[in-house]
């Protein structure tokens, strides 16, 4: 990915960062990573279940999308789903963040059950998505972008917009700074004054992500979020990837590129035709002979019953 | 045609090709780009120095009466630009509704109605109910109309676009036949002498007289101020921000945890409370309230309005309603020809101007001109087109 454009000399925060010693950049990656992830112990260990979906079935008419599909996320995990095309990888995603509700089964997070939540209460509860095909709010810069999704923890009232009440000032300034962090953090805080629909298709991956950390999530879900990278960006996707599970974040992972998949979760699900088909570390899942059937097909004299 | 009518279509179409010229001129030199620089290089202060002369020419138009913009001596030019604030603040109300929300109201009249006829039935004589000062009609139209905009809302803004639209086009309709049907409202008989703000001129007659279209004017401009620094405030918070996610992509807003349904609900029912403060402020003018004057052709002129002065962009509905209200009075020989030169407008508009007259975006963030001076050192994108921001060529993804 390209280095900081060049941006006007006079001021800001984003020149300012050229001339920094390293020290200095240091220190002040310690305080963009303070405010994107302030209410977290850094480097949580792997430990009890987030979120686990239970028998989860997803019919539409007469399809059976997911299939009494169970699996669990562990807190501070990067849990990898793949599965061939069509193997129903979006449709958990959705049945997960409330865009559709499963025919039978639950998803449970922290021990709750999502039951019949509306999608923004889902969000409340701590779990963000971004989405397979771009869906940034065009018309607003990339700073509001984020802000809006800092929006989902405050509580100004629109009585206390419209007077400007003292909590307004407070959360606007507050969510003004920590969203110029979560842009910096991803990278992009170069372009925080243009609109979303004008900036480089990386880049909008990239404001996606920050803007579901806004929210401020427990759970991360990335819906191929490497969908159109070239082998250089994937790589520093990869460590951004990383460097949001060590803020404390927990994250899902669609993505087809094997590479990058295997490269950077801990555990991998795998789907087809809507049923699970494995579940391990990377390198199990690598010599699975299901899933390299699943993805390579089988020859015909060879049995295929390996399915576990 | 008759001369009368030639003329008129002359000066008009004179009036807007100079206009025209004086855009492009405007556009070709480069200096809108640089007057809004310029204008948002000023601090808030400055802002409002500028502002309050402006505000100051604008207040005393009708007592200027400016030669060529007169609309004597065919209407009261005072008249005039009272229809003119009263359109303008209409279709600042419609705009958070349109504009902000996206949600397409066609029936925005019947609020306009509500209004008018919560005027009527507390102030006139005509009606049975006990009667209050005029003005404390103006905060309970708004109360009431609110309450309406509510009781629409909650079962029609599950449904989107289209859907929607056919809905409010039906809610507007309701109210109209509400009033030519139920016998207290009088449909056509209606209701005389509304009441007005208390005050007396020199002479001993009443100062906000029907006649007197000057203090109504006044009056009005006071009120789109005070509505303007308001809606400016909401729109420069999480209850503007939601809205404008809800027009962009209303799935992915609700995914980022906006609360869709209730900031649906608040912009409609806030666009009704506005609508229903001009529906009092035209009551109190006009003095007279039957059923006449609200149809659904009125709700397609106050749409019109704010897709013509820049949907979204709350200075540019104001100048939209200005001219869709003065236009009829200007060119009366013309008058029976606005909705085919409105219609000619918007469709020539749609080609070279789609975003409206005055088609910026509006700023999202409290304080944030300062937020981005300070953090990357130059101010946001407001325009629409990307020039400002052309590819760098370094830039790969």
């Amino acid at each position: 990915m390209s280095d900081t454009p060049e941006v006007e000399p006079e001021g800001g925060i984003v020149a300012e960062l050229e001339h920094m010693t390293e020290a200095e950049r240091a220190a002040h990656e310690a305080e963009v990573a303070e405010a994107v992830a302030p209410d977290r112990e850094i480097a949580v260990e792997v430990g009890d279940t987030l979120l686990e979906l239970r028998d989860v079935t997803m019919r539409f008419g007469g399809l059976v999308a997911m299939d009494s599909v169970s699996f669990s996320i562990k807190r501070g995990e990067i849990l990898g789903l793949i599965g061939p095309n069509g193997a129903g990888k979006t449709t958990c995603f959705n049945a997960m963040t409330g865009v559709y509700r499963p025919t039978s089964g639950q998803v449970l997070l922290e021990d709750r059950p999502l039951g019949r939540a509306k999608r923004h209460q889902i969000t409340h509860r701590g779990i963000a998505r971004t989405f397979q095909n771009i869906r940034l709010f065009g018309e607003m810069t990339a700073l509001e972008n984020v802000v809006v999704g800092a929006d989902a923890r405050h509580q100004t009232s629109v009585v206390g917009a419209l007077l400007r009440l003292p909590r307004h000032h407070r959360e606007e300034r507050e969510a003004i700074d920590r969203a110029m962090a979560l842009l910096e953090f991803m990278g992009i805080a170069d372009r925080a004054a243009d609109k979303a629909k004008n900036l480089p298709y990386g880049y909008q991956r990239r404001l996606e992500i920050a803007r579901a950390l806004a929210t401020e999530p427990k759970l991360l879900c990335l819906d191929e979020p490497a969908a159109g990278f070239n082998p250089a960006e994937k790589d520093e996707l990869m460590g951004l990837i990383r460097k949001i599970r060590d803020d404390g974040y927990t994250v899902l992972l669609i993505e087809h590129d094997m590479r990058l998949v295997m490269g950077v979760t801990d555990r991998i699900v795998v789907l087809e035709f809507g049923k699970k088909i494995a579940e391990g570390l990377p390198a199990e899942i690598r010599d699975n002979p299901a899933v390299i059937a699943a993805y390579l097909g089988v020859p015909d004299e060879e049995d295929t019953d390996g399915a576990a | 045609m008759t001369s009368d009518e030639i003329i008129d279509l002359v000066e008009m179409v004179v009036l807007v090709a100079v206009l025209v010229a004086v855009g492009k001129l405007f556009q070709r030199s480069k200096a809108s780009g640089r007057l809004g620089e310029w204008w948002n290089s000023k601090s808030r202060v400055e802002q409002w120095a500028w502002l309050v002369p402006l505000i100051a020419v604008v207040v005393l138009i009708p007592v200027i009466n400016p030669p060529f913009l007169t609309t004597e001596p065919g209407t009261n030019f005072p008249i005039t630009m009272f229809n003119c604030a009263l359109y303008a603040l209409v279709a600042l109300g419609l705009n958070v509704v349109v504009g902000q929300a996206g949600l397409l109201d066609l029936g925005y009249v019947g609020f306009f109605a509500v209004g008018a006829y919560v005027a009527a039935l507390f102030t006139s004589p005509d009606s049975q109910l006990s009667k209050i000062p005029y003005l404390w009609t103006l905060p309970l139209a708004m109360v009431v109309t609110m309450f309406f905009g509510v009781v629409l809302g909650t079962p029609t803004l599950r449904l989107r676009g289209d859907y929607l639209a056919i809905v409010t086009l039906g809610f507007g309709e309701i109210v109209r036949l509400l009033a030519t049907l139920m016998p207290p409202l009088k449909g056509n008989v209606g209701f005389q002498d509304v009441g007005h703000p208390p005050g007396t001129k020199a002479d001993g007659g009443a100062l906000f007289a029907n006649t007197n279209g000057t203090p109504w004017y006044m009056l009005t401009i006071g009120i789109i101020l005070i509505v303007l620094l308001l809606v400016g405030n909401l729109e420069r918070s999480r209850v503007g921000r939601a809205w404008v996610a809800i027009r962009e992509d209303e799935d992915a807003a609700e995914m980022m945890g906006v609360p869709v349904f209730k900031f649906k609900l608040w912009a409609f029912a806030i666009g009704a409370a506005i609508g229903g403060l001009s529906g009092s402020l035209f009551a109190g003018q006009v003095s007279f309230v039957n059923n006449q004057k609200f149809d659904v052709p009125t709700s397609v002129l106050f749409l019109a309005a704010v897709v013509l002065g820049g949907s979204g962009n709350k200075v540019g509905v104001l100048l939209g309603g200005f001219v869709i209200a003065y236009i009829p009075f200007r060119f009366t020989a013309l008058a029976s020809y606005k909705y085919l030169i409105f219609g000619v407008a918007l469709v020539v508009l749609m080609i070279f101007r789609p975003q409206g007259l005055l088609g910026a975006r509006q700023r999202l963030l409290a304080r944030g001109r300062q937020a981005y001076q300070r953090l990357i050192g130059r101010p946001e994108q407001l325009s629409s087109d990307s020039s400002l921001v052309a590819e760098k060529a370094g830039d790969s993804a």
